[in-house]
């Protein structure tokens, strides 16, 4: 019995433990600015859509019909990166770039999906998305050092002098650009990136370095310079060379952004879906205030209705529902309104199972059992009933997931988490903790205590049922 | 023993009900949304004055979006539907409504989108049917006297129209009265009151198949009505829980989640009355069925 009741204890402190979890890893990453790495509990927020936290969801179609077959998968890896790569320089938290494969249920399309939380300028969005990243080839501004005339005024104020860039743009950018590789230098093993350009491209380069001998050539990407080199001879056949004092990491994080110059595959934007963040918040509000209104609503018709199991479900159930939040922090669980809503009628789910072992218990109490007998008959003969009614639920839930677009599965994988555990909880800790209550006689109290309703559990005569 | 004595009237009450939902949904008609059909909605709000709906038309008109639908919501603001337009063109609308407008929510779903969203839920449905028939085949696969395993299916399956064609009907009528339309939360409601409605009627069957294996009954007939005495309590009082849940959410829940919860909450109920009122009436009249034949 003491076995029972420690089980039953540190069943009961666990629960209090993942509830502190939730809560304290809650406030840590609320209390978090914006601008630093999450440590420690604050690693675990609740991951929230797009519809509850205000934000951007695009869905782009990616035209693979001029690749081969084989290298749609490989070519839609690469889309993806670069996408990656352009959305982080947003400086968003947590943007998805993810692929959409071609498969049977979506017509064959191969698709690039794009959640931006928070943000809701979706033109700019776009714009950034969709730009070519810009490679150029620069040369040093020739007026550069070139003297300004700066007049006083009579209210003393200085005319504003303007500081020339000291680079110039040629036609040389990234169009041109065939390809980039990374090499090492043969004498000194210093990482090298060579670049090919395509005809025209050597064309102009072969221009640029002819006039510009002993000059730098700045190399800029996105606008920011990424190499200097200077030039030391004319470079015909459109190879070009840049070494600088780059790690081989550096170097490589260079050969891939130069070839993610131009997208592998071009894209086309198909859906656009944006909310804005008071409707996001709005949204929240009312899920977290529902299913606070519904669990009380619930535990209070347990307990009215189920007495003594009834306060013990209320528990199990409040372990059920922190052991829930700490899996959606955890695994983690992106939440959207449906998916509060999902987990929202969970809970419900989660006391049927309870409610369906109490009517058993009291069914056996009825036939004249004891207390203790008609608790392990009842949980025994009620997993089956258990066991079915939510193998229907968890096949709905499982193809929901499979239908995939966000919003139907932040509902279905709630759900079906919801369902699982549900039944893992009514099953284990209802009964645990039943049995730690260790009742062994039948006595007018225990039959109010596990009676339900209006009526007590009070055995009754076997033939006084059967003729009704 | 009520249900079973009148067992013929509850049938023909359900089965009115059906009628009805079919008529509600034939004359009232399910007008699909923008998730289905492709096209673009936005929401807006005005910060100190709104404009009447004629000022924007004629504001809008210029853009040549085609069809323009706009709705007033709230006490400041409009509700946009128009054809599946560019970015470009969100701007042009943006601007046409004026700097005093601010877009709360804005969705645009290209055409291809949408038709495969209609092609995935009839699949998901397709699939979620076929696998509730072969689950009850598989749980009842024992049970074979008097009626076979496959009737129970059958039934179940009955019933879960039944279920299904109810809120859908009264899901017709709230859309002609509010507006609503058929969007992806539409069919997670009917493919949800699919799993909750089944569970509900194999509790019911579940406690029929203990009764036949133990014995303790002469005829079916009585088996199947003593069943029901024995679970009807726990029949309400588990659909009663998901129904509380569900009511919260209904009246405090988000607002885009709130049709969804009236459909299941019509689902839920419908689903326990059915398993004791339709689903086994119908168990006790195929067995009768049965019996008249031999």
């Amino acid at each position: 019995m003491w076995k029972t009741r420690i089980t039953a204890l540190l069943i009961l402190l666990l629960g209090v433990g993942v509830g502190f979890f939730v809560y304290k890893s809650e406030l840590a990453s609320r209390s978090l600015p914006a601008n630093k790495v999450a440590t420690g509990l604050a690693r675990f927020p609740f991951r929230l859509g797009l519809d509850l936290s205000g934000g951007t969801h695009l869905v782009y179609h990616a035209d693979v019909s001029k690749l081969a077959p084989s290298q749609v998968k490989d070519s839609m890896a690469a889309l993806r990166d670069v996408i990656e790569r352009r959305v982080n320089i947003f400086g968003i938290s947590e943007p998805v770039v993810q692929v959409q494969d071609g498969g049977f249920s979506n017509a064959g399309e191969e698709r690039l999906i794009v959640d931006l939380p928070g943000v809701t300028e979706i033109s700019k969005a776009v714009a950034m998305i969709g730009q070519t990243p810009l490679l150029e080839f620069k040369v040093q501004n020739p007026n550069k050092d070139a003297p300004q005339k700066v007049t006083v005024g009579k209210d003393g104020k200085v005319s504003p002098i303007t500081i020339p860039d000291p680079y110039i743009s040629t036609d040389l950018t990234g169009r041109y650009l065939s390809k980039a590789t990374l090499e090492f230098n043969q004498t000194t093993g210093e990482p090298v990136v060579s670049l090919q350009f395509d005809n025209t491209g050597a064309a102009l380069f072969e221009k640029i370095t002819r006039e510009n001998i002993g000059k730098p050539v700045a190399i800029f990407l996105d606008g920011q310079p990424i190499s200097i080199p200077t030039v030391n001879e004319v470079i015909t056949g459109g190879k070009a060379q840049i070494t600088g004092s780059f790690t081989p990491e550096e170097a490589k994080t260079l050969v891939g952004r130069l070839n993610s110059g131009a997208l592998p595959v071009p894209i086309s934007l198909i859906s656009t879906q944006t909310i804005g963040p008071s409707l996001g918040a709005q949204a929240t509000n009312a899920g977290v205030k529902a299913a606070i209104i519904g669990f009380l609503a619930i535990a209070l018709f347990l307990i009215i209705w189920y007495r003594l199991p009834g306060i013990i479900a209320v528990v199990s159930l409040s372990i059920y529902v922190a052991l829930m939040l700490a899996l959606f922090k955890l695994i983690p669980v992106t939440l959207t309104a449906a998916g509060i809503a999902g987990f929202i009628i969970s809970i419900g789910i989660a006391v049927d199972a309870n409610v369906l072992i109490f009517e058993r218990i009291k069914e056996e109490l009825r036939s004249g059992r004891t207390v203790f007998e008609s608790m392990k008959n009842g949980f025994s003969r009620a997993w089956f009933s258990i066991r079915d009614s939510n193998v229907s639920s968890m096949i709905t839930a499982l193809i929901l997931f499979w239908f995939g677009t966000p919003l139907i599965q932040g509902f279905a994988l709630t759900f079906l988490i919801g369902v699982l555990v549900s039944m893992i909880s009514a099953i284990s800790i209802t009964r645990l903790f039943l049995y730690t209550l260790n009742i062994k006689k039948t006595t007018r109290l225990t039959n109010f205590l596990f009676g339900s309703g209006f009526s007590s559990a009070k055995a009754m005569p076997v033939h006084a049922e059967q003729q009704k | 023993m009520f249900v079973i004595k009148h067992k013929k009237t509850f049938v023909i009450i359900s089965i009115i009900l059906v009628i009805f939902a079919i008529g509600s949904i034939s004359y009232f008609g399910l007008k699909l949304g923008i998730d289905f059909k492709g096209g673009s909605l936005s929401e807006v709000e005005y910060k100190t004055s709104r404009p009447d709906q004629a000022t924007i038309t004629k504001e809008l008109a210029p853009l040549s979006l085609g069809e323009v639908i706009i709705q007033p919501t709230g006490t400041m603001g409009y509700s946009i539907k128009t054809r599946a337009v560019s970015e470009t063109e969100r701007a042009g609308i943006l601007t046409a409504l004026g700097s005093d407008a601010t877009e709360k929510s804005f969705t645009s779903i290209g055409p291809s989108v949408g038709a495969e969203l209609v092609r995935k839920s009839i699949i998901s449905f397709i699939l979620v049917v076929l696998g509730i028939i072969f689950f009850i085949a598989y749980t009842f696969r024992k049970v074979s006297k008097p009626v076979s395993s496959w009737k129970y299916g059958l039934i179940a399956i009955v019933t879960l129209i039944h279920d299904m064609m109810i809120p859908v009907g009264a899901f017709a009528m709230l859309s002609h009265t509010y507006g609503t339309e058929v969007d992806t939360l539409f069919v997670v409601a009917v493919l949800t009151i699919l799993g909750l409605s089944v569970s509900d009627t194999i509790v019911v069957f579940d406690r029929i198949r203990e009764n036949i294996r133990v014995g303790h009954f002469k005829t079916f007939e009585e088996t199947v009505g003593k069943s029901l005495e024995q679970v009807y309590t726990r029949s309400i009082a588990t659909s009663s829980t998901v129904i509380i849940v569900l009511l919260a959410l209904v009246f405090f829940g988000p607002a885009s989640t709130k049709v969804f919860a009236m459909m299941l909450t019509a689902g839920m109920f419908f689903g326990t009355y059915s398993s004791i009122f339709l689903a086994s009436p119908l168990l006790v009249i195929v067995n009768n069925w049965q019996k008249g034949k031999k």
